[in-house]
């Protein structure tokens, strides 16, 4: 049983609604940095950075990318590849730092993403990004800037489609 | 009176067996009633001239009696006790205490061998001619374990048991050859960093001790054959007319070095397991007559000499409840049959031993007789009745099962259990 | 993977892995914060029945780094010199708490036998073998040498020259295999009663003659750790035969293609198997060899014990 909660269209009217609440909680885009969680946090952030510098030209850095695996605390045998950390500007200090993912669940990568990015420095403000809230957090974290938010059960699976990975941008649910 | 009913004697016809006082006294058919043993083939017991019963010295391993129970689980009726005990066989008073431990087991004969040399330390003959004379009667010697090197003290050995009508049973194993040898040398010993044991560290001693068994008139036997370069030299050697026999193990009949890319030491024999071609050159050289006799090397090792390093590992292997199965299958499929099985299990090895009232089952000999099932198969399981379990056979299916062995006429195994006395 | 006991065992793709974990490890190696969590909680014991400081030092590191408890076993400050067997002081080592035990052992096999004998459940890592095996030296060579050669894939079409006591050396054994899996040719050299012919096997060509080799312009070349004692006797009649025939003299060094490289496993014999022009030559890569090795077990750690196994 599998049932699509976003198409692409929704997608990118989300990403776009995030790129201008993003600007906007922040007055504008000074000292801001947007850091994708491998893999699908990448190509979100990467969007997210390109509809930042179309909203206000004066964003003109690429988003970086920020990996957690040697920083989490439930890795299975499939996930233990290290994706190389990047920083634009190779600095965090005073800035204020996106950490995109593509759905919140648990919040331990949320929590790994904290510990990963602490180790380059001391950033101004850790703000969270995410296409998908599915609930069910362990930990006390909360997204700063949602996609959707999405009622599920335990048990399902939710499962984000990238045209840069998969070949189409669709959100599934399946169960 | 036991009569052992519809046995197939020797394979060939079907007839009973009639036993009285320990005597064979018929091989027809009778009306007399007795123990069914229809399906079996009936073949004189088998003898074993190269066991490892380690007592007296070794008794977590082994003992006089449980390497009898295993002998007699395997079929057979008379084991040469090899001398490498502690201390060692190398006087009366040691080979006539073995004696006197087979003759209390009561399982089987219990022939002692001497050995060569003092403590085996293969500097000064042992007491050949004090054995040879006391109650154990000694006509085999040997230094089995290590090799008799020394050429010079080899000669006066064969000149010394010629004149007692022995034979000298030589572990051919060329000492500074195999320093540290911990495997057949070859590409694989190389692979797995394992010091080599090449096969010229065995064919060097059999050559030279041919030369000598010739020059001197004296019967040379050679311990567990394991290169197809010592099957050429047997091969000449015969054919020059030396008195030479031969002996190979189950073991090494079926069992190769690749066995040993799992590091278990229970694949570590001396001499070592050779390579797929070796294998086949031993097989071959036991169905043409090549070699003689199969020898068991039965070499029971209590589990914490096997469950360490390889390299710090006993050499050895158990071999007394499989040998059987294993020359079944060989000689078989070489298209031998089951005389030729008893010839080189119990006939010649007895010959060879000096022991006249073994190897033979014929009306007014002494009634050792094994039966056994050829049509069944089994799985090798490493808990037996010996006190060791170093078995590499284990979980390996083999044909043929020994059903019954008689000794001096009395059940010592009947129906798959052994008949303690 | 449970294990690393052999280079023998791993794919292409399981060693390219690992390289491609390692590289990245190699980075955070660069960084100000060197320490990460990965294995929190983990504990690994290094128990060496031969001193290796170096190989010692460099697991400890790697352990601590991912903030694993590292406990040090060796032989001559234990009971392993009091007879105890292999299998009892493993099994104590992981009634312990052990989760990973680095071994070193004089014997080939050793860690083969822990990793495969029902005697214990922790990962077992191979820090060499007697003649074996030394797998974690092979993946440090290697990741140098795609550095080197600024690969991040294989080492298709790289000559890679390996001299002296071949017959002896875990480390020829586990990078002949490494290597040639990654595509690169390798020769191995020394005198010909220190070559076995099994090497061709293994994946090697053999050559009794340095010179020789060195007219086919290596792309690198790996001298190894000669033990001076073998080398008056048996194998080479002296150790002047020896240097004379198997160092790498300067002139020899001036055999070698601009663009070549030195590698040496450490720790070096100066003026015996390596003269130290060739040793302090900008071609030479062996402290490069050395953080590799760091970054190499932390790969090697964190696959074998991060997280769960699934």
């Amino acid at each position: 049983m599998q049932r699509v909660v976003l198409d692409s269209g929704e997608i990118a009217r989300a990403l776009k609604r995030i790129s201008h609440e993003i600007i906007e909680a922040n007055s504008g885009v000074s000292d801001l940095i947007v850091l994708g969680i491998p893999t699908r946090g990448i190509h979100l952030a990467n969007r997210i950075a390109k509809l930042l510098s179309e909203i206000d030209p004066n964003f003109t850095s690429d988003a970086g990318v920020l990996d957690i695996t040697l920083f989490r605390d439930d890795l299975v045998a499939a996930d233990r590849r290290i994706q190389p950390t990047v920083i634009p500007g190779d600095d965090i200090d005073g800035k204020v730092v996106v950490i995109v993912d593509d759905v919140l669940f648990s919040g331990r990568s949320a929590r790994a993403a904290l510990d990963a990015l602490i180790d380059f420095g001391r950033p101004k403000q850790v703000k969270l990004a995410v296409l998908v809230d599915r609930g069910h957090r362990e930990l006390p974290i909360r997204p700063d800037f949602v996609g959707k938010n999405l009622p599920t059960a335990v048990t399902e699976r939710v499962n984000v489609h990238l045209a840069e990975v998969d070949g189409s941008d669709e959100v599934v649910i399946s169960s | 009176m036991i009569v052992l009913k519809s046995v197939s004697l020797f394979g060939e016809k079907q007839t009973d067996i009639s036993i009285a006082d320990g005597i064979v006294v018929s091989l027809e058919p009778t009306s007399e009633k007795g123990i069914d043993c229809s399906g079996l083939v009936a073949l004189p017991g088998l003898v074993d001239l190269h066991t490892h019963l380690r007592q007296p010295g070794f008794e977590a391993s082994e003992t006089v009696l449980s390497g009898s129970k295993s002998g007699v689980a395997g079929g057979y009726t008379a084991l040469f006790a090899m001398a490498n005990t502690n201390p060692v066989a190398d006087s009366a008073s040691v080979v006539e205490q073995v004696l006197t431990l087979g003759e209390a087991a009561g399982l089987l004969q219990v022939q002692p061998i001497g050995a060569v040399t003092k403590g085996l330390a293969g500097a000064e003959l042992a007491g050949l001619g004090g054995m040879a004379r006391s109650r154990a009667k000694v006509r085999v010697f040997s230094d089995d374990g290590m090799c008799v090197f020394d050429p010079a003290l080899m000669l006066q050995a064969l000149t010394f048991v010629k004149s007692m009508g022995g034979v000298i049973a030589q572990h051919a194993q060329e000492p500074r050859l195999t320093e540290g040898a911990q495997m057949n040398d070859s590409d694989l010993a190389t692979e797995l960093g394992l010091t080599g044991w090449p096969s010229v560290a065995e064919e060097s001693i059999i050559a030279r001790d041919a030369l000598l068994a010739e020059k001197t008139g004296a019967r040379l036997h050679i311990c567990h054959l394991t290169t197809a370069g010592a099957v050429d030299v047997i091969r000449w050697a015969k054919k020059r007319g030396i008195q030479i026999t031969a002996e190979v193990t189950p073991h090494h009949l079926m069992l190769t070095e690749e066995l040993v890319r799992s590091y278990d030491p229970v694949y570590k024999v001396n001499p070592p397991l050779r390579s797929a071609e070796d294998t086949a050159a031993l097989r071959e050289a036991l169905v043409d007559g090549t070699i003689d006799i199969v020898g068991t090397d039965h070499a029971p090792h209590s589990i914490e000499k096997k469950d360490c390093e390889w390299e710090n590992a006993a050499f050895g292997m158990v071999g007394l409840e499989h040998a059987a199965s294993v020359v079944q299958k060989v000689m078989l499929e070489g298209g031998r049959n089951w005389r030729d099985i008893a010839q080189v299990m119990s006939s010649k090895p007895a010959e060879i031993g000096g022991l006249t009232n073994q190897g033979r089952l014929d009306v007014d000999t002494e009634a050792n007789i094994t039966l056994i099932d050829p049509s069944a198969t089994r799985t090798v399981t490493s808990q037996t009745h010996s006190a060791s379990t170093n078995n590499p056979f284990a979980g390996v299916a083999l044909p043929g099962a020994v059903v019954h062995t008689l000794f001096r006429g009395n059940f010592s195994f009947k129906d798959g259990e052994v008949v303690e006395k | 993977m449970k294990n690393l006991v052999s280079i023998a065992d791993l794919s292409r793709e399981d060693a390219l892995y690992l390289l491609d974990n390692a590289q990245q490890l190699a980075q955070v190696n660069d960084r100000e914060v060197k320490k990460l969590p990965a294995l929190r909680g983990k504990t690994v014991v290094n128990l060496f029945y031969e001193n290796s400081t170096r190989t010692r030092i460099s697991f400890e590191i790697a352990a601590t780094r991912l903030s694993a408890d590292v406990i040090n076993f060796s032989a001559a400050t234990s009971s392993l010199s009091k007879g105890e067997s292999l299998k009892d002081t493993a099994q104590t080592l992981e009634a312990l708490g052990a989760d990973a035990i680095v071994v070193r052992h004089p014997m080939s096999g050793a860690a083969h036998q822990l990793a495969h004998r029902d005697w214990i459940n922790a990962s077992i890592i191979n820090a060499g073998d007697g003649s074996h095996e030394h797998p974690t030296q092979a993946l440090l060579d290697a990741l140098t040498m795609r550095q080197l050669v600024g690969s991040n894939d294989d080492l298709a079409g790289l000559k890679v020259l390996i001299v002296g006591d071949i017959r002896h050396s875990r480390v020829a054994r586990s990078n002949v295999l490494l290597l040639s899996k990654l595509g690169a040719s390798v020769q191995v050299a020394g005198p010909a009663t220190l070559v076995p012919a099994g090497f061709e096997k293994m994946g090697a060509t053999i050559s009794n003659s340095f010179e020789d080799s060195l007219e086919q312009q290596p792309d690198v070349v790996m001298m190894l750790r000669v033990q001076r004692e073998r080398m008056q006797g048996h194998y080479m009649p002296s150790e002047r035969e020896y240097t004379q025939n198997w160092s790498l003299s300067g002139k020899r060094l001036a055999m070698l293609k601009k663009d070549a490289h030195i590698l040496h496993p450490g720790p070096m014999n100066r003026g015996f198997e390596i003269s130290s022009e060739a040793a302090d030559d900008p071609r030479a890569a062996i402290l490069k060899q050395v953080s590799n090795g760091v970054a190499v077990r932390m790969a090697v750690l964190h696959e074998l014990l991060a997280g769960e196994r699934s």
